[in-house]
């Protein structure tokens, strides 16, 4: 009898502590605030983690192209010859690119040369034909052209105007450069170009000032990177 | 010259070598009801499969607007950058897509630049780079090439233009800078030998967007030469060009 008295005496005792210690806790606070201290909040677990600026991931672009091409070149009066050189192109947007040339050929004879026999207007070294060209170009009509059944190439016709310079005959000439030309985008990477252009310049190497034109067709091989 | 010709398809030659660099894939969840999937990077190529929201894809690498994407299938193709703007990574962040902003017209740090024009008349072509200070002041640099009848020569500058609108659609500049000039007699012509002088030229011009990327600048430059010999030499030069913005 007398330990179910204890029991129930304790059980009071505990049940009193408990309403009266958050009430006392409450109370506490309530002073503290009053007193203008800083408020604490209760926090179990501190967190042990790092703040940190997530930077988010970026992807690679490949507007860039360069690469090589060669061909032949109709130097006016000065017949055909073969034309080497490099390109390098980079890609604005879709349909507009910027596209910086240089090629090099040495002009071969003209027909009063050949004809004459010794005669020789140029001097070897005169005969060097470098020009480079800054154009702009529009990739006018973009497709796919098909091989065979099974695969096609992702392909654009596309346009170039530009200026630049041509070294002939011991002399630098203005020259405008009108290009036109298919894209064929062999990998995604890779492009082959079939290229047609005009290089117009004024020269009077024969004498008499006149506006030549020199037109070249090449073949290219370019990558993007 | 043939050698620097030879080095430079070299150079170019080893570019052309060297495939594509490969970025890290990124994977991105699609957030628009779906993706078109064209067969190359423009919107002329046709589009041969779909994606549908919530696929996740893999971005391969970026050409101009168009991002090269892969599905869980294997399928891959080339998507507008306007479709994945709103698409995050499996974590929930931001994809960063290479690309303008409506923002772009006014606030750029870079613009680079061609232009060709009449340089006292001899023929000029220049290339321009410029860096913007503010959103409307710019220090730029050029090198022009002068071809002329009877003299060519090299120009090379640096100056200030203030833009007075970079916010309008077309805008006025003004600028002022100083630089070398080197001029050539052509060879045909005897007793002439070559020169080099430094210039300053005030500038007055007009800009317009043609998009969010591209401005036409048309600009009239009032040199004045310091010659050696004699009296400064002045001269005008009118250009029309093309520049983007980045």
């Amino acid at each position: 009898m007398d330990t179910r008295l204890h029991l129930l005496l304790l059980s009071a005792l505990v049940a009193v502590g408990a309403v009266a210690a958050p009430s006392g806790c409450a109370l506490a606070q309530a002073a503290a605030d009053a007193t203008g201290a800083p408020a604490q909040n209760p926090q179990v677990v501190e967190p042990q983690v790092q703040r940190r600026t997530v930077k988010p991931p970026a992807i690679g672009t490949d507007n860039f192209e360069a690469g090589l091409f060669l061909g032949t070149i109709s130097i006016e009066d000065f017949g055909s010859s073969f034309l080497y050189g490099g390109r390098l192109a980079y890609h604005f947007t879709e349909d507009v690119f910027a596209e910086a040339t240089l090629g090099s050929s040495k002009a071969g004879l003209t027909s009063y040369e050949q004809l004459s026999g010794s005669a020789r207007l140029l001097t070897d070294s005169q005969r060097q034909f470098t020009y480079y060209d800054a154009s702009i170009g529009w990739n006018a009509l973009p497709g796919e052209v098909f091989f065979g059944r099974k695969r096609a190439m992702p392909s654009a016709i596309y346009f170039t105007l530009g200026g630049g310079d041509t070294h002939f005959a011991g002399n630098d000439h203005f020259t405008v450069a009108l290009g036109t030309g298919l894209r064929l985008l062999a990998t995604d990477w890779l492009a082959v170009h079939l290229n047609a252009r005009d290089l117009i310049f004024d020269s009077d190497v024969l004498g008499r000032n006149k506006r030549t034109e020199n037109l070249q067709f090449t073949l290219s091989v370019t990558a993007f990177f | 010259m043939l050698k620097t010709l030879t080095a430079l398809c070299l150079a170019l030659g080893t570019l052309a070598a060297v495939p594509a660099r490969a970025a890290a894939p990124v994977q991105v969840v699609v957030q628009d009801p779906y993706l078109d999937l064209h067969t190359g990077p423009g919107r002329g190529y046709p589009a041969t499969y779909s994606v549908p929201r919530g696929a996740t894809v893999q971005l391969l690498r970026q050409r101009t607007d168009w991002i090269k994407v892969r599905t869980d299938h294997g399928q891959e193709g080339w998507v507008h950058r306007s479709q994945l703007e709103h698409t995050l990574t499996p974590a929930g962040e931001e994809v960063k897509l290479a690309g303008p902003t409506p923002q772009s017209r006014v606030e750029h740090h870079w613009e680079t630049g061609l232009a060709a024009g009449d340089f006292g008349g001899a023929n000029v072509i220049s290339a321009t780079a410029a860096y913007a200070l503010t959103n409307s002041l710019f220090v730029r640099g050029d090198i022009s090439q002068l071809l002329g009848n009877h003299s060519n020569g090299w120009l090379g500058t640096i100056g200030l233009a203030h833009v007075f609108a970079p916010q309008w659609r077309v805008s006025p500049f003004v600028g002022v800078g100083g630089g070398v000039l080197h001029v050539s007699p052509n060879v045909t012509l005897v007793q002439s030998t070559d020169r080099t002088d430094t210039t300053a030229y005030a500038a007055l011009g007009l800009r317009g967007y043609l998009s969010d990327r591209f401005l036409l600048q048309a600009e009239y430059r009032y040199y004045v030469v310091f010659e050696k010999r004699d009296a400064n030499q002045e001269i005008n030069e009118w250009t029309l060009g093309f520049t983007y913005f980045y």
